[in-house]
């Protein structure tokens, strides 16, 4: 089977500071992955092609590259998948996210960094029992779940806040963190959370969901976020812009059937929040010129009543 | 010029319970990795870890009485024994550091049953075990006060008046080359898999560490013994983790039927690998295979426990096969998978070369002797990790720091520029791969002498290759040309070992079984082979098994 491998080349020691592209021909099985492929443009035809790869089977979390504009394991992305009788070109690049070392080696450190900082070790308060914790089987599959991220890092490639504000902690670091949250061992939940409801940490995800949409192992790590915040509020963490932002959104509909949109962003920062108010001023201003401001009172909806009582059925806050 | 205690080199489980382990007992300690510590390949280890928990009616005799046996006799029995008794605390303490573990009922840690054990002894992480600890190790390394030198390739372990007192590193991101002082070495770095074409092994199983060890005057044990996993895809030869058949798959020949009862009735699935190997082998070469394989069978395991215990191989045999094991049987053949030899070390991980300590897969201890259960690979390098660097750590506070200085690093830069000035000659990967199948071809489940002899004139030819080699990439940044070079390099030297030994065992014993010689000989051949190099030329020596309590029998499964 035939393929055109085009790769996004960085050579760091030719003085160009800008990639460049390469495009090879090559010849593969029908089985063959996009690795595959790469690995014999690096063995047969071009021995200075940089790539990090190890296992081949979905497990190091080396590889993790954007193919075709999206974060994948190479190892586990056959190429029959992606070309066609018509199509037998396939994109390569680097990962998203993080700074370009060679060709499609990127610099991991931030990342580690980031792993680092929300302290991925289980604190306890009391030295450990003799034999084993005693744990359910249903707590340490919740957490099997996030154990199975390896770190490749696709989820950060494709984030879409991280793509604008790099401080953000990121889906990864957040999954991890989740992962001590639950974890029934763990005694450090409230200086966790402390730490977490800081800005550039749970709130600030989008919900995008682009890393459970890339993640090659299934972690879900958004999924993880939302348990997160959760957790804050369940232990009182509201003092965030995100905690009120659920809280307000969560009482418009329970009081009115229907969400407001003036009053969501007005309650969610204060009225009496100036600086934020003049924030949102010009937004309301674009807004009315094009007859897309919403009103200042809805009117609730029929039956708004039933709302209020399925809410408070269910103990919804 | 850096300057430690104790240098570790590979950072996978062995590598960081002995950084660890060093570190708590006071050293100031490095890891040195060429990759990223949780990209190392105890990561692919999936079934689990034994140990005979006494509160669960299990003793440590009968695990190491299955080890043993499942050794054909060969593992050191002392050494077995500080594993069986060790196994429980490692295991244990590995829960307390956040290792999550499938639960039984009343919450406890859960077990399955595992290949050549009497007993359900093996704890597990679904079916990534070794990932989920290799994560958690990691955790407690970034907590500690072990620095972490990620992506450095060792090229030189450095010797002074036959002490090992540091080594030479490339940072692999600039290219640069820095002596490390330290007063012991502690070798970690894995397993050969790569010497073998196919192989379940990562691309980074080079045996690098063997060979520097080899290189540095080390003793290297029963490298004749290499397992073949009786499970790997076809494909691209991935694992397909024993649990499967812990948890109750059937193996089938062409013709549907689990032959594996005319092999070892008693066990039928869940004999000792060497023992399943060639019981596949045995079928596919008289005709009862499927296009050079058996099928695993885990469809009446059901969908609920497969995605519970099993996902990550569905996902593989769903990715890499095209069969998914809810609704098919997978196409699988015995794949090289692990070496029981390596580096000759005594229970503390201390090898013939004082200051040089190694464990896990490197290290022969022994206790996998001519065959390794399921299982045991995890606790050998917890166990022996952990021994190796409280021992190292001990030894250090006699120790003086050895007078050594930049000049190795000139030495070895010389020897590199050299290889880089090369502007002709053949690359690196055409040489590896005739050096993965001549190993896979003559050196794999069954051998005889005219294969094994083969394998040796192949590899002198392959050596005379290597040694006009040309590496194509010139420049100093992420050079990874130029380590595959220096890798192939080490994977000779252990090929080297690997055929010496198969050629001088005259027996069949364990994964070692020869056509023309198939019977075990407990009279001349209960002794170890070592090969170490003694003026540029391979020697070898015996040392006898070390035997406590448990005499050779015939091995039934």
């Amino acid at each position: 089977m035939h393929v055109d491998l085009n790769i996004a080349r960085f050579d760091p020691e030719s003085g160009e500071k800008k990639p460049y592209r390469e495009e090879f021909n090559i010849e593969v099985d029908e089985t063959s992955t996009v690795l595959d492929g790469l690995i014999k443009i690096r063995e047969e035809v071009d021995g200075t092609l940089g790539l990090r790869c190890s296992c081949r089977s979905a497990i190091c979390g080396s590889c993790a590259m954007r193919v075709n504009g999206k974060a994948v394991l190479a190892c586990n992305t056959k190429i029959s998948d992606l070309v066609s009788d018509e199509n037998k070109s396939i994109n390569v690049e680097p990962v998203g996210n993080m700074k370009l070392i060679k060709d499609l080696i990127v610099e991991f450190d931030t990342h580690w960094q980031k792993i680092k900082a929300i302290e991925p070790w289980v604190k306890t308060d009391a030295p450990p029992p003799e034999a084993e914790y005693i744990a359910s089987n249903e707590s340490m599959m919740e957490l099997i779940g996030v154990m199975g991220c390896i770190q490749c890092g696709a989820c950060v490639s494709d984030c879409t806040v991280l793509a604008v504000d790099e401080s953000f902690l990121g889906p990864a670091a957040l999954a991890k963190a989740y992962r001590f949250l639950a974890d029934p061992r763990d005694d450090a939940n409230n200086q966790r959370l402390k730490d977490l409801n800081e800005p550039a940490g749970m709130w600030d995800c989008t919900r995008c969901m682009q890393c459970v949409e890339v993640c090659p192992k299934g972690v879900d790590p958004m999924g993880r976020i939302m348990k997160l915040r959760d957790f804050a509020m369940e232990a009182g963490y509201k003092n965030t812009t995100g905690a009120r932002h659920a809280e307000v959104f969560s009482d418009i509909i329970k009081n009115n059937g229907v969400l407001n949109e003036f009053w969501l962003p007005v309650k969610t920062f204060g009225m009496f929040n100036i600086p934020e108010m003049l924030k949102l001023a010009p937004i309301g201003l674009k807004a009315m010129m094009r007859g897309k401001m919403p009103p200042i009172f809805y009117e609730k909806i029929p039956g708004s009543k039933n709302i209020t009582k399925l809410f408070e059925k269910t103990k919804v806050v | 010029m850096f300057d430690f205690d104790v240098i570790v080199m590979g950072a996978g489980l062995a590598g960081m319970r002995a950084a660890l382990a060093a570190s708590q007992n006071g050293s100031k300690v490095a890891v040195i990795t060429k990759v990223y510590p949780v990209r190392s390949h105890s990561n692919a280890a999936q079934g689990g870890i034994n140990a005979a928990l006494t509160d669960r009616g299990d003793n440590w005799e009968d695990h190491a009485f299955d080890t043993i046996k499942g050794s054909d006799y060969l593992a050191d029995q002392d050494a077995v024994e500080v594993m069986a008794r060790e196994a429980g605390s490692e295991v244990i303490n590995m829960e307390h550091m956040g290792a999550a573990f499938n639960r039984d009922d009343e919450g406890r840690l859960g077990v399955r049953a595992f290949g050549g054990q009497r007993e359900a002894r093996t704890f597990f992480v679904a079916d990534f075990t070794g990932q989920a600890l290799l994560h958690v190790l990691h955790e407690q390394v970034l907590s500690s006060g072990v620095q972490v030198f990620e992506e450095w390739f060792v090229t030189t372990l450095i010797t002074e008046e036959e002490r090992c007192v540091g080594l030479v590193a490339m940072d692999m991101r600039t290219g640069e080359l820095h002596v490390m002082r330290s007063k012991a070495v502690i070798i970690a770095s894995g397993g050969v898999g790569r010497v073998f074409e196919p192989s379940t092994n990562a691309l980074i199983c080079t045996g690098d560490g063997i060979s520097l060890a080899y290189r540095a005057g080390a003793g290297i044990m029963d490298m004749e013994m290499v397992q073949y996993h009786p499970t790997t895809l076809k494909n691209n030869g991935a694992l397909m983790s024993e649990a499967a058949r812990g948890e109750g798959a059937y193996l089938l020949n062409a013709e549907g039927e689990r032959f594996m009862e005319r092999y070892a009735p008693n066990m039928m699935e869940l004999a000792s690998r060497d023992v399943v190997s060639r019981s596949e082998q045995t079928e596919i070469n008289e005709g009862r295979g499927i296009d050079g394989c058996v099928l695993l069978d885990a469809r009446h395991l059901g969908e609920k426990l497969i995605n519970e215990r099993l996902l990550q191989i569905r996902q593989l045999g769903i990715d890499f096969a095209g069969k998914d094991m809810v609704t098919d049987p997978v196409p699988i053949r015995p794949g090289m998978h692990y070496i029981m030899g390596g580096i000759k070390t005594d229970i503390d991980g201390l090898t013939s070369v004082p200051g040089l300590y190694a464990a896990g897969e490197t290290a022969c201890v022994s206790v996998h002797g001519g065959n390794r259960l399921g299982a045991n690979s995890l606790l050998d390098t917890l166990v022996f990790g952990r021994r190796s660097g409280e021992h190292a750590s001990e030894w250090v506070k006699t120790q003086a720091p050895a007078s050594i200085d930049d000049t190795h690093a000139s030495r070895c830069l010389e020897e590199i520029q050299s290889l880089l000035d090369r502007d002709s000659g053949e690359m690196f990967g055409q040489i590896r791969l005739d050096l993965g199948q001549t190993m896979n071809k003559h050196l794999a489940v069954y051998r005889d002498q005219k294969g094994m002899e083969q394998a040796k004139s192949d590899l002198a030819d392959l050596k005379q290759r290597y040694a006009s080699v040309m590496v194509q990439d010139k420049n100093k940044i992420f050079n990874t040309n130029l380590i595959f070079t220096l890798e192939l390099g080490f994977m000779l030297d252990c090929a080297e070992t690997t055929i010496i030994g198969a050629l001088e065992r005259k027996e069949s014993r364990g994964a070692h079984t020869r056509t023309d010689m198939p019977e075990r000989d407990d009279k001349n051949w209960l002794k170890h082979i070592v090969v170490s190099q003694s003026n540029g030329k391979p020697k070898i020596d015996y040392v006898p098994v070390n035997i406590t309590k448990w005499q050779p029998q015939e091995r039934k499964y």
